[in-house]
């Protein structure tokens, strides 16, 4: 088991934690109780907004203003009391004894400065080394984790790594200084399911080969029953539950706590609608997509190919789930689907015609058809328009639809969505990101299409939210029949909402099959190593992840 | 006022005192005729360089004309000068930075490419050959300056279309069946008006500025109608006798560029979305 059996030694004990905004204002953080002993980890989880990330920064001393840690807090670090300390002593310890972790490995590093450099950074400020000394820990450090060629990396900057190697020597520097506590916020939110467990394992080992107690931030329940021994659900600010992970994940007993478990995507009981034999109704063949190099003063460099070869059948009414890493070219090809990539070559068809989108009549037909749902509500809403004009603008353009039809078809719709008629004056910034992808859905099924494209909807929400919106596309599809091309990387959603799967790697599709085949009995070795790599919490794993040192 | 200060908490100090600057130069410039105390150009030799007094608040001028007059009709030409410019100039680099930003392609580069050409000429410079081409009046001086400014307009809403361009409602709006030319009216434009705004704040402060520099180097509009850039050039050369003569326009063209600067500062905040509740 990846989880370290910690020593008795307490590391840091929260108090009764607080935090305010300002003396008097709303509680953040309220009253939070937490032990974490030398070598164990402990997992803040909870949805955003539930003061988890902010309880973590108090350990810090890094709270923005105007928040404060209340009177009557305590966090005992050690020996040392770390409320009210003076901001010096704070920053001996930041750092050098409270290593810090932060979710987005790209703008966690300072893109100026040479690896090297930032790793060096924290050594020359805590421990006083030669320059020599500090190039010989790094490049053992760099060594540890497996960087290829570390004496080029030290001299390379960030932008020459990918998300995940940067995670990786974030996680070396802030580990060179082998702090006593590590907190990871969020640390592989923004990866890949591959290389997520890849940089856990990584922190496991390294934690554990200095005893180091490490704090968890996360909302992945998945992720936390499998790397933390310990864990506070939170909620609200409130610690609603807490305790030994196993017990509290399997068998929780707050209603918030059971809410977060059931959001968990889990396979629909009775299985994926059989669906191979339904009758075509997007047709790809021989889809080929290369992006354009990049041009040069002389010369264009080589162009890329993102999609390869692809054959991928949707019938009428199913959902097909396209899954792979990024940069496997799955959200290439459903945008391909929806006119906004060029094809290269191959052939997409529509109810047996070839797919068109120019100003003809058939393309108009299509253009109806076919939907796409963004990944990102927050961009994916004209700002300046108001809900109601956003959802009814795809019925501007069939001018037989007056304003009262389009009226009527806009409530009609809003309350398919769950929304209420007060939301129609509303604006984009004054919804949450729920509220603002049920709009966008609205958007996309007001004409009624036949088919939809859904890149990763729910990846920017929280999991709850997730839970609903996933429920709100199954339901409209049962009620209006539309099939669905469902890209994610997300194999929970993926488990819960498809009818079959196609994995894709590279730009090819590696395996296509029915849902249940593809989950219980996968045959490529990528897609059992996605299956691997995805922390489901029903589904565990025998991680090869080191043994805790004695 | 204690909602609005709560509401406001740092920027009503810049609204309210760059707004009170504008909107008095404003009316100063609408009722000029009727609040000016004598005839601009009504001459009195008798009285010449007198300083301040209670006939002449201001003092008078090498000719005996009543300063505060002169300054008023001043505020009338310069703000009308300033508002027809930025407008030509708004109009133009809108027209041809949205063009260029939205199509790409050829049509970009051939905009880019005369738009670069008219960068590389200093604006004053350009505007005092258009000048000296069209001769010296109100309206050469508006297009004048007007086309100076332009290509300052096409970048900036350029690459404020550029930016709006990649989000992914621009591309809900192709998905949806929108013509190119829906999608930019309904969606592209609105999003661009503001940084616009601004700029075309800032570039009001600056258009009152090169307008004074053009009438102070004769090239303005003709004397005798008042400006205040040509009342710091024919004042110049009494210095010494009658300082009065250039510190007054000088001193409204100073209180007239901050009060814009800070209603710009205003406007800016008040178009950041964090800003809106």
């Amino acid at each position: 088991m990846t989880k370290g059996t910690s020593s008795t030694a307490p590391v840091v004990t929260a108090k009764d934690l607080t935090v305010t905004i300002g003396p008097v204002g709303p509680k953040i953080v309220d009253g939070l109780n937490f032990t974490i002993n030398s070598g164990g980890m402990l997992a803040l989880v909870g949805e955003s907004g539930s003061g988890k990330t902010m309880a973590a920064r108090a350990v810090l001393g890094l709270l923005p203003t105007p928040l404060i840690v209340a009177p009557g807090s305590s966090i005992r670090f050690n020996n040392t009391e770390l409320v009210g300390l003076p901001p010096k002593a704070m920053r001996g310890i930041r750092g050098a004894r409270i290593g810090m972790v932060f979710q987005e490995p790209m703008v966690s590093l300072n893109p100026s400065m040479t690896i090297g450099e930032q790793m060096a950074e924290g050594l020359t400020l805590h421990q006083k080394l030669g320059k020599s000394e500090i190039r010989d820990r790094s490049l053992a450090m760099l060594e540890r984790i497996q960087i290829k060629d570390p004496a080029r990396c030290l001299s390379a900057y960030p932008h020459e790594f990918s998300g995940g190697m940067r995670q990786r020597i974030m996680l070396a520097s802030v580990m060179l200084l082998k702090p006593e506590l590590l907190i990871a916020d969020e640390p592989t939110t923004a990866l890949d399911t591959l290389v997520q467990r890849d940089v856990l394992d990584l922190m496991m080992e390294l934690t554990q080969e200095n005893g180091t107690a490490v704090l968890l931030i996360s909302h992945d329940l998945g992720m936390v029953s499998h790397y933390a021994r310990d864990v506070v659900v939170m909620h609200k600010g409130k610690a609603v539950e807490q305790g030994l992970s196993n017990d509290v994940l399997t068998a929780p007993k707050h209603d918030y706590t059971k809410r977060l478990v059931d959001a968990l995507p889990k396979r629909q009981a009775g299985g994926a609608r059989n669906s191979t034999r339904a009758e075509p109704l997007l047709e790809m063949r021989d889809i080929v997509i290369d992006y354009p190099g990049r041009s040069h003063l002389f010369r264009t460099s080589q162009p890329k190919r993102a999609v390869d070869t692809v054959d991928l059948v949707v019938g009428r009414g199913e959902t097909v789930a396209l899954v792979g890493a990024s940069g496997s070219g799955k959200t290439t090809l459903g945008r391909a689907i929806v006119g906004l990539v060029q094809t290269t070559s191959g052939s997409i068809s529509f109810r047996g015609k070839p797919l068109e989108f120019g100003r003809s009549e058939t393309a108009k037909v299509h253009r109806a058809d076919i939907q796409i749902i963004f990944q990102d509500p927050y961009s994916s809403l004209d700002p300046r328009q108001r809900v109601e004009d956003i959802v009814g603008e795809p019925l501007k353009l069939d001018p037989s639809i007056s304003k009262a039809e389009r009226d009527r078809r806009v409530r009609e719709v809003f309350s398919e969505v769950g929304l209420g008629p007060e939301f129609l004056r509303r604006l984009p910034h004054q919804l949450s990101g729920g509220q603002r992808q049920r709009v966008a859905i609205a958007r996309a099924i007001i004409r009624r299409p036949a088919f939809v494209v859904a890149d990763e909807p729910v990846s920017a929400l929280d999991m709850t939210v997730q839970k609903q919106i996933l429920e709100l596309i199954r339901t409209l599809q049962e009620r209006y029949g539309f099939a669905c091309l469902f890209v994610s990387h997300d194999l929970g959603a993926v488990e819960q909402v498809s009818d079959r799967v196609a994995v894709m790697e590279n730009g090819k599709i590696v395996e296509v099959g029915n849902r249940d085949d593809i989950f219980d009995r996968p045959q490529h070795p990528y897609t059992r190593r996605l299956l691997d790599a995805a922390m489901l919490l029903d589904r565990k794993f025998d991680g090869a992840a080191a043994q805790p040192a004695a | 006022m204690s909602v609005l200060s709560l509401a406001l908490p740092r920027r009503s100090a810049n609204a309210t005192i760059g707004g009170a600057i504008v909107i008095s130069l404003v009316v100063l410039a609408v009722l000029g005729p009727q609040i000016a105390p004598y005839d601009p150009l009504a001459l009195d030799l008798l009285s010449r360089m007198k300083g301040l007094s209670a006939t002449h608040w201001l003092g008078t001028d090498e000719f005996g004309r009543d300063i505060l007059s002169r300054l008023i009709h001043g505020a009338r030409t310069s703000v009308w000068i300033s508002f027809a410019t930025v407008a030509f100039a708004m109009v133009f680099g809108l027209f041809f930075g949205v063009l260029a930003g939205f199509l790409r392609g050829w049509t970009d580069r051939i905009i880019m490419t005369f738009n670069d050409a008219l960068l590389a000429f200093p604006g004053l410079l350009l505007a005092l050959g258009i000048m000296a081409i069209a001769g010296a009046s109100r309206d050469a001086i508006v297009v004048a300056l007007g086309l100076a400014y332009t290509p300052a307009v096409v970048r900036v809403a350029r690459a404020s279309v550029m930016s709006i361009r990649e989000r992914e409602y621009i591309e809900a709006s192709r998905v949806m069946g929108n013509s190119e030319l829906i999608t930019m009216l309904r969606h592209v434009l609105p999003n661009c008006i503001a940084p616009m705004t601004v700029l075309a704040t800032t570039m009001f402060g600056w258009v009152i500025l090169s307008e004074s520099a053009l009438s102070f180097l004769g090239l303005g509009v003709p004397p005798p109608a008042p400006t205040w850039g040509n009342m710091l050039a024919t004042g110049r050369p009494f210095i010494t006798q009658a300082p009065h003569l250039i510190i007054l326009p000088g001193l409204c063209i100073s209180v007239t560029l901050l009060g814009i600067n800070m209603l710009g500062d205003a406007i800016r905040d008040w178009f950041d979305p964090k800003m809106q509740g």
